[in-house]
C-alpha cells in the first residue's frame, strides 16, 4: 500500500508547507466576513425586504461566494498538483523514493490522492461552515448542499487531475500556467456555448459542448450553481426563456448522468495518462 | 538467486539524443566486494547507475541486479542508494526521512525504532534526529543519505559520490563505513572521482570515459607497472648494454631503473647483475598512483 505512504507524505507537506492552513485562515476570514455581510442585506433597503426578495438576494450572492469556493479550491488544486512531480524531480527529491521498490504507478496515484484528500478536508468543513453561518444569519439553505460540495470537489479533482499530467512533463511554474489557462478557457468556453444557446448560434454552442467535454471544470461549476439556484429562480428563469443560458452564475438543471460519467471517466483517464507520462519519464 | 552476483551488465547503453552516455558497460561484480567505478565528470558514471536502478531505461543492452533484471521493483528490494544530487523532503525530521524509507524499502514496522537509530548513529546525527531536514548543512544531508541507503541491511549498496559534500573527518567516517559493510559481506558500488577515496577502499576498479570501459581490474592490476629500480654499484662500464636484454634501462644516480621488465625475469636481471660482479642493496617494483595510472588512460583513449 505505497500509495498510501505517498498520499500521507502529500498531505504531511500541505499541512507542513502551510499551505492549507494558509487557505484555511483566510477562508474562514471570508466566512465571517461573508456571514457579517449577509446579515446586512436584509436591513440596507429603504423598506424591510419580503422573504421572496430575500431569498433572491441571497442566494445569488451566495453563487458569488460559491464561485469564490470553486476557484480557490481549483487553484489550489493547480498550485498543488503542478510541481507535485516536477518539483521532486528537479529536487531529487523523486531520486531516493523511485529507487525503493516502489512503481511509478504508485507514486503518481499517491500524490494525487493526498491533494484530493487534502481537497476534501479543505472544501467540506469550510463550506459546510459557510452554509451553516447563512442559516444562521438569514435563516436560508440552499437546495442541495451536498450536491455543491461535491460538484466543486469534483471540479478542483479535475483541475488537479490536469495539473498533475502535466507535471509529469513540465516545471511546475509552466504546468500551473498552462492549467490555469485551461480553466480559464474552459469557464470562457462554457460561456460561449451559454450565449450561443440564448442567441439559438449553432458554432457558438458547439464551442461550449467542445470546452465541456474537453475539460470537464466548467460543466461541475454549472452543477455547483445548480446545487445553490432556489426553485423560484429556477422557474423565473425558464419563464425567461433560452436568454438566461448566457449568464455563468445561473443552471437551470443539473449536470445530465452521463456528463457525470464522462466527468469521472475524465478524471480516470487524465491519471492514467499521467501515470503512463511519468512511467516513460527518466528522473 | 542466492548464488547470483551482486551486479551483472551486458552492453549496458544509453543515449540522449545525439549524446552516447554510457557505450556497451559490460561488468560483473561479485557479491562483498567494495566496487569503485571511476572517470571524469560526464564519462557515465551517474548514467549506469541510474539504470541499474530503473531510473532512466538502456537504449541497449541487459542487466539483474542480485539475479533480477534491473528496472523491475524486485531489483530493488534489497538495495540502498545514496544519490549524488538530491534532496530530502526539507519539511521532515531526520527521523521522519529514515521512517519514511523503512515503510518504502519494505523493513518490518517492528524494527523501525531500531533501524532508525542504527543508521543515526552510525552516520553521527544521533543528535539531530528530531530537527528538520530543511535546516541541515549540505555535508549533514549527505550523512542522513548514507543513513538511509543503509537502512533494512541492504545486500547490494550504491554511492554515488559520497563524499563530495563532506570535510576531511566526514570522509573518513566514511571510509571507515565502507570497510564496516565489506566486513559485513555486503557489496559496495562507490561512484566517485575522488582517486584516493577509491584507492583507499575498493577492492577493484573499472574506468569509464566517453561512456567507454577504459579499464578494469583490481588495484594490484591496474597499478601494477613493468618498471623495476634496483640501487646497485660495482657494475662494469659495459654491463648496461648487456643487461639491456631485460628491457630498457635508464640510471637515476645510484639507482638503475628498468622498464619493460617481466616480473617473473627480476630474480634473473639480479643473478645476471651479481654475475657481473655488481653488488644489489635494493630491489622495488614501482606502482603507479592510481591518479597517474587514470591520467594515462584518460590520454590514451
Amino acid at each position: 500500500m505505497l500509495i498510501l505512504t505517498i498520499a500521507r507524505l502529500t498531505v504531511l507537506e500541505m499541512l507542513r508547507r502551510k499551505l492549507f492552513l494558509v487557505l484555511l485562515g483566510l477562508t474562514l476570514l471570508v466566512v465571517a466576513f461573508t456571514s457579517w455581510g449577509f446579515g446586512q442585506i436584509t436591513t440596507i433597503g429603504t423598506r424591510p425586504m419580503t422573504r421572496v426578495e430575500q431569498v433572491a438576494v441571497v442566494s445569488q450572492l451566495l453563487i458569488l461566494v460559491g464561485f469564490m469556493f470553486s476557484f480557490t479550491l481549483a487553484f489550489s488544486a493547480v498550485f498543488a498538483g503542478a510541481p507535485s512531480l516536477s518539483g521532486d524531480v528537479e529536487s531529487g527529491t523523486a531520486l531516493a523514493i523511485l529507487a525503493r521498490p516502489i512503481s511509478r504507478a504508485e507514486f503518481v496515484l499517491g500524490k494525487w490522492l493526498g491533494v484530493v484528500i487534502t481537497i476534501l478536508v479543505y472544501a467540506l468543513p469550510t463550506t459546510a461552515l459557510q452554509l451553516f453561518m447563512v442559516d444562521r444569519v438569514v435563516q436560508y439553505v440552499p437546495p442541495h448542499p451536498l450536491e455543491f460540495v461535491a460538484f466543486i470537489a469534483l471540479e478542483g479533482t479535475v483541475a488537479l487531475t490536469l495539473a498533475l499530467a502535466l507535471s509529469t512533463r513540465l516545471a511546475g511554474m509552466v504546468g500551473g500556467v498552462v492549467a490555469l489557462i485551461l480553466w480559464g478557457v474552459g469557464w470562457i468556453g462554457g460561456i460561449v456555448g451559454g450565449v450561443g444557446l440564448a442567441l439559438d448560434n449553432a458554432t457558438a454552442m458547439h464551442v461550449g459542448t467542445a470546452t465541456r467535454l474537453l475539460l470537464p471544470t466548467d460543466g461541475m461549476w454549472r452543477g455547483a450553481v445548480w446545487a445553490l439556484e432556489p426553485a423560484t429562480i429556477i422557474g423565473a428563469a425558464r419563464q425567461a426563456g433560452a436568454a438566461t443560458a448566457g449568464n455563468p452564475f445561473f443552471a437551470a438543471d443539473p449536470p445530465d448522468p452521463a456528463y457525470l460519467a464522462w466527468t469521472i471517466g475524465w478524471i480516470a483517464v487524465g491519471l492514467g495518462v499521467a501515470i503512463w507520462s511519468f512511467t516513460h519519464r527518466e528522473v | 538467486m542466492i548464488d547470483a552476483p551482486a551486479i551483472v551488465t551486458r552492453d549496458l547503453a544509453k543515449r540522449y539524443g545525439t549524446i552516447q552516455a554510457l557505450a556497451g558497460l559490460t561488468m560483473t561484480i561479485p557479491r562483498g566486494a567494495v566496487f569503485g567505478f571511476l572517470g571524469p565528470n560526464g564519462a557515465g558514471k551517474t548514467t549506469a547507475v541510474k539504470l541499474l536502478l530503473g531510473l532512466a531505461s538502456p537504449s541497449g543492452g541487459s542487466g539483474e541486479i542480485l539475479g533480477q533484471p534491473i528496472g523491475e521493483r524486485s531489483s530493488r528490494r534489497r538495495v540502498g542508494y545514496l544519490p549524488e544530487l538530491f534532496r530530502y523532503q526539507s519539511w521532515l525530521t531526520a527521523r521522519e526521512v529514515l521512517a519514511l524509507h523503512c515503510e518504502l524499502a519494505g523493513i518490518d514496522r517492528a524494527a523501525w525504532q531500531r533501524e532508525i537509530e542504527d543508521a543515526l548513529a552510525v552516520v553521527d546525527l544521533s543528535d539531530r534526529g528530531s530537527t528538520r531536514v530543511g535546516g541541515f548543512s549540505k555535508g549533514m544531508q549527505q550523512r542522513l543519505g548514507l543513513g538511509v541507503a543503509l537502512l533494512g541491511s541492504p545486500e547490494v549498496v550504491l554511492l554515488d559520490e559520497p563524499t563530495s559534500a563532506l570535510d576531511p573527518v566526514g570522509r573518513h567516517d566514511v571510509r571507515e563505513i565502507i570497510r564496516t559493510l565489506r566486513e559485513r559481506g555486503v557489496t559496495v558500488f562507490l561512484n566517485s572521482h575522488l582517486l584516493s577515496e577509491v584507492e583507499q577502499v575498493c577492492d577493484r576498479v573499472i574506468i569509464v570515459d566517453h561512456g567507454k570501459v577504459i579499464a578494469d581490474g583490481t588495484l594490484d592490476e591496474l597499478l601494477r607497472t613493468d618498471t623495476v629500480r634496483l640501487r646497485v654499484d660495482g657494475l662494469p662500464r659495459d654491463a648496461t648494454a648487456r643487461l639491456a636484454a631485460f628491457g630498457k634501462i635508464v640510471e637515476e644516480g645510484e639507482w638503475l631503473v628498468l622498464r619493460g621488465i617481466d616480473a617473473a625475469r627480476v630474480p634473473d636481471l639480479v643473478a645476471e647483475i651479481v654475475r657481473l660482479g655488481g653488488r644489489v642493496y635494493a630491489v622495488e617494483p614501482r606502482h603507479e598512483s592510481l591518479e597517474d595510472r587514470f591520467l594515462r588512460l584518460l590520454e590514451g583513449a
